[in-house]
């Protein structure tokens, strides 16, 4: 059983585990003042189990190991890169943050969510994806809340915690139903059951749509976003960061996987009503992230509202169930995430030194730290779909696929929401550029960075350029990953 | 392989905003120097360009094309024809003495140029003039669309943050939302043309010497030219969709206007060309007579706004849209005097639009008022100033002798053999367009210096001459010697009636 594919294809998880078991032995023994440092060794060791993985644990041809339970392919792996990458990021901004960055248990949670993550992108079993779900799910509840003596922290996580039980729940119920039907739990049996098979449409839509509120709520798309803003914001802010790119991203993975694979044919009937269903998901989802972050004043809930958003974008890809679409799915994520992680890395470095959050406390950043504003410039552009940019190409594929898959409608909905979208991403960034500080004496108010955040996010913005412009590269990945879905 | 001239001079203001980003904030000086460096160099490659292309070859040159996306059919396709040329040296030239008008004067009574935060306005200034190069070289069309949006975003900030205080966040807003708006709506016709494209064709490619001969059908052309066409010319100032453009002209800082009238309305009228008229020529000929008539309408109607103005800069504003409505008033006639004068015009007005903003400018930070009845007697204070505005008003009335006859001339004579009407309607805007010239130049430089003024006002520095001289240069040696420019935009008129005439 445990061959060396059956190794390869979960290297990643082995060496994340590795690294978490080093953090619980060496962590006790540090100083309460060196404890900080756990995130140098969480961040380094995730860079290096990246960098392994990549050397070492390369999927060839695509296969399924450990009897069943897990895929071995590009799109699982890709995935995995991507997260693991966060991981890097959300440690490093998770360093100096009060009374969660000292302590080494915030770190050991999120390489446990990092593990549950990496499982629910390769996972080819409904079992296994469950618990996949649940192990990233639990850590990412007490993150939500770490920081006890918040009240808003502690709301956050009980509010996320309730949500995500709930979900989890039904998803659960339309996983046994699943198993009912198709007497098997592996993903890639599926394909019969929707595809010629006995069931009738509205019960085979019925039991997607149950499916749907579990990945859904991961991905945050309307109606099951309710938690975001107040999570988002009630959360440590690195922890709000990672699970608004990771976390969701984990949701599109499993939500990609599983929908190209019984779909593979985007023509047959059952298909093509289910897309029309995620088409008019993905509209509501733009329309109203896009809607309601226009009045937030507070720049967490501007960020959280317009993650709802782009769920919305990413899920035109889904619509299209082309190798295009897929493809461009997983390209808009990887944009996304390094576009995200920058923007609440942004605001993390922000109120670590002023202790604000609201739009109007940005007047005059640009003049108190030219560079941090020159990087909010990039993270703000790119979430409006400007080169040269991540989200500027990434937004581009996704509505050629959908162009291309024949929904013009749905690209048209998009491009208006996209134009909202300018409003407030420029609306913001005309506090820190344009306005002023009360006595305009920004030069008595600079904004230093520590180290972590420096390191992290200059390597953020340079991968949201990177993105934007030298974007072959990228996309051949995500290419390899759609490809792997055909 | 030859020196690749069109990248380099692409990329030049990219490297330059970077290195200029790493300049530390207070050594201002500094900062300029390295931005007048880099245009120079600009300009020294667009004249390059200008004077290397070879008119008895015609056709596209110094192409260039490295793949960046193959799977997709993505590349960096640098090539240049006749249509481009000019754009290339106006684009050289309005970088050069926009960097020079804003070099400054720390004059107390004057405060000109860009004191505050030099380094970021050069570097978005700089940002804005890659997207410029990079739209007006690339054969790619993914890639004009990447450069065409570099081109809109750095204007939002060089307004906001260094613009009129009255009305820099709405128009910097308006502006940014007008140009977003048309850009996304040309997008759409820009991704449905590559898939039919791929479905008549079976190439995935963004191509777009490929894409001419791709067989869009009749029906696709009609129906795609107008949301494609429109979405460009928004840029171009085109009437009704023209409202962002005064405005924004007025609340921006004198080099963004320069630019952004000067270079960047050229950007969507060229962009209309190319993947409009281009790539969609029989959806070009079923709707050219629309097109005609909304060209008309901002001829005539634009230099009537003009007239009635009193703010200096609106008035260089509207009259900035009277005569981009003549660009989109030739190029509606397809036909070989229409487009050539189109050509010419660009380059013209060009020019002639950033020595009017220039000259604004300096009045505006010296006598910190536009309005037109409280200014006088500037051409005792400002001499040169006062010949370069002539020069630019007497191009602005198409006077004989200088650029705006070579250009305005054949769009009449173009218009005219399509419809005459349409001529004999457009050609109330010259006499329109003299009156208000005229009228400006009596009250503001001529006639008594208010009392005010006396003593108060300083000449304009010496770097402004260079700038006016330079823009002067032009517009008169155009004038006298057409052949300097009306054989390359020749060439690029063959290209552009072959595709209308159906061939391949």
């Amino acid at each position: 059983m445990f061959t060396s594919t059956a190794i390869a294809s979960i290297l990643p998880e082995i060496l994340i585990l590795l690294v978490g078991m080093l953090l619980l032995v060496v962590e006790p023994f540090w100083k309460e003042e060196q404890r900080r440092n756990a995130g140098w060794l969480t961040a380094g060791g995730l860079l290096l189990s990246l960098i392994l993985s990549l050397l070492f644990g390369q999927p060839g041809e695509p296969v399924t190991t450990l009897g069943g339970m897990v895929r071995f392919d590009w799109l699982g792996f890709f995935f995995k890169l991507l997260f693991m990458f966060a991981g890097v990021a959300t440690s490093l901004l998770l360093m100096d943050n009060k009374k969660v960055g000292d302590r080494g248990e915030a770190y050991l949670l999120l390489l446990a969510s990092l593990i549950g993550m990496n499982l629910m992108a390769a996972s080819a079993d409904l079992i296994m994806l469950y618990l996949a779900i649940e192990t990233t799910s639990i850590p990412l509840y007490v993150l939500s809340g770490f920081m006890l003596a918040n009240e808003k922290s502690t709301e956050a996580g009980f509010k996320y915690l309730l949500f995500g039980a709930l979900t989890s729940t039904i998803m659960l119920y339309g996983f046994s139903l699943l198993f009912g039907f198709a007497g098997t739990t592996n993903l890639y049996e599926l394909v019969d059951l929707f595809n010629g098979g006995t069931l009738s449409p509205f019960v085979a839509l019925g039991v997607l749509a149950l499916i749907l509120v579990g990945l859904g709520f991961k991905a945050s798309v309307v109606p099951l976003h309710f938690w975001a803003p107040d999570v988002y914001e009630g959360a440590p802010t690195p922890v709000a960061g990672f699970l608004s790119t990771a976390s969701k991203a984990a949701g599109f993975a499993v939500l990609v996987r599983l929908f190209f694979v019984i779909f593979p044919d985007p023509q047959v009937e059952l298909a093509r009503g289910w897309a029309i269903a995620i088409a008019i998901i993905a509209v509501i989802t733009m329309t109203v992230g896009n809607l309601l972050a226009l009045p937030q004043t507070n720049i967490k809930r501007l960020i959280a509202y317009s993650s709802i958003a782009h769920a919305g974008y990413a899920l035109i890809g889904v619509v299209a169930l082309t190798q295009l679409g897929a493809a461009s799915v997983v390209f808009y994520l990887a944009a996304y995430i390094a576009t995200n992680l920058l923007a609440f890395g942004i605001v993390m470095a922000f109120s670590r030194v002023t202790g604000l959050e609201d739009l109007k406390d940005y007047a005059g950043m640009s003049r108190r730290s030219p560079w941090l504003g020159l990087m909010m410039l990039s993270a703000f552009l790119s979430l409006a779909g400007m080169p040269p940019f991540a989200g500027f190409v990434a937004k581009i594929f996704v509505f050629a696929a959908g162009i291309q898959a024949g929904y013009v409608w749905l690209v048209i909905v998009g491009i208006i929401n996209s134009i909202i979208g300018v409003y407030y991403y420029l609306n913001a960034l005309k506090y820190v550029y344009l306005y002023r500080m009360p006595d305009q004496d920004e030069e008595n108010h600079p904004i230093p960075m520590t180290r972590p955040y420096a390191i992290a996010l200059a390597v953020l913005t340079l991968g949201v350029i990177l993105i934007g412009t030298i974007f072959a590269p990228w996309f051949s990945w995500s290419d390899a990953a759609a490809l792997n879905l055909f | 392989m030859n020196f690749p001239v069109l990248s380099v001079i692409t990329f030049t203001p990219v490297v330059a905003a970077v290195l200029i980003l790493l300049i530390h904030a207070e050594r201002k000086n500094e900062t300029r120097a390295v931005a007048l460096a880099a245009a120079v160099f600009a300009l020294i490659l667009s004249c390059w360009v200008y004077f290397g292309y070879d008119q008895a070859a015609g056709g596209y040159q110094f192409i260039e094309q490295y793949n960046w996306l193959p799977a997709l059919g993505i590349s960096l396709y640098f090539g240049v024809d006749g249509m481009s040329t000019p754009l290339i040296l106006l684009t050289g030239v309005v970088m050069f003495t926009g960097v020079l008008i804003s070099w400054g004067d720390d004059h107390p009574h004057v405060m000109a140029g860009i004191q505050d935060r030099p380094r970021e306005f050069f570097a978005f200034l700089f940002i804005l003039a890659w997207g410029v190069f990079g739209v007006f070289v690339s054969l790619d069309l993914f890639m004009l669309f990447f450069f065409y949006e570099i081109a809109v975003f750095p204007m939002y900030l060089l307004i906001a943050i260094w613009g009129w205080v009255v009305t820099r966040e709405y128009a910097a807003m308006k502006l940014t939302l007008y140009l977003f708006v048309g850009s996304v709506i040309s997008l759409v016709g820009v991704l449905v043309m590559y898939w039919v494209q791929y479905q008549n064709t079976g190439v995935l490619s963004f191509d777009m010497l490929a894409m001419e001969s791709a067989g869009f059908s009749k029906t696709f052309q009609d129906i795609w030219f107008l949301p494609v066409f429109l979405g460009f010319a928004v840029l171009a100032g085109i009437w009704p969709f023209h409202n962002w453009s005064p405005d924004g002209h007025v609340a921006a800082p004198t080099a963004v206007s320069m630019f952004h009238a000067g270079v960047l309305m050229k950007l969507g009228a060229f962009a209309a060309l190319r993947v409009g008229i281009m790539l969609l020529p029989q959806g070009a000929q079923t709707w050219s007579w629309l097109i005609m008539l909304i060209a008309a309408v901002a001829v005539v109607y634009g230099a009537y706004i003009a007239f009635v103005q009193v703010d200096f800069k609106y008035m260089v504003g509207f009259s900035s849209v009277s005569h981009m409505g003549l660009v989109i008033l030739g190029f509606s006639t397809l036909n070989r005097q229409g487009l050539l004068g189109a050509g010419l015009q660009m380059f013209s007005h060009g020019v002639m639009t950033a020595l009017f903003f220039a000259v604004v400018g300096m009045i505006y930070d010296r006598a910190h008022t536009r309005q037109i009845p409280e200014l006088g007697g500037m051409s005792r204070i400002m001499p040169f100033a006062t010949v370069g505005f002539i020069i630019g008003g007497l191009v602005s009335m198409g006077m004989p002798l200088f650029s705006g006859f070579v250009a305005e001339f054949p769009i009449f004579m173009g218009v005219w053999n399509v419809q005459w009407l349409v001529a004999v309607i457009a050609s109330i805007s010259i006499v329109i367009t003299a009156a208000y010239i005229m009228r400006n130049i009596r009250q503001v430089f001529f006639g008594e210096l208010p009392e005010k003024f006396e003593g108060h006002l300083t000449d304009v520095t010496a770097l402004d001459k260079v700038a006016i001289a330079t823009l002067c240069l032009f517009m008169i040696v155009i004038g006298l010697f057409p052949n300097f420019m009306v054989p390359i935009v020749e060439e690029g008129v063959e290209n552009v009636l072959r595709l209308l005439q159906g061939g391949a």
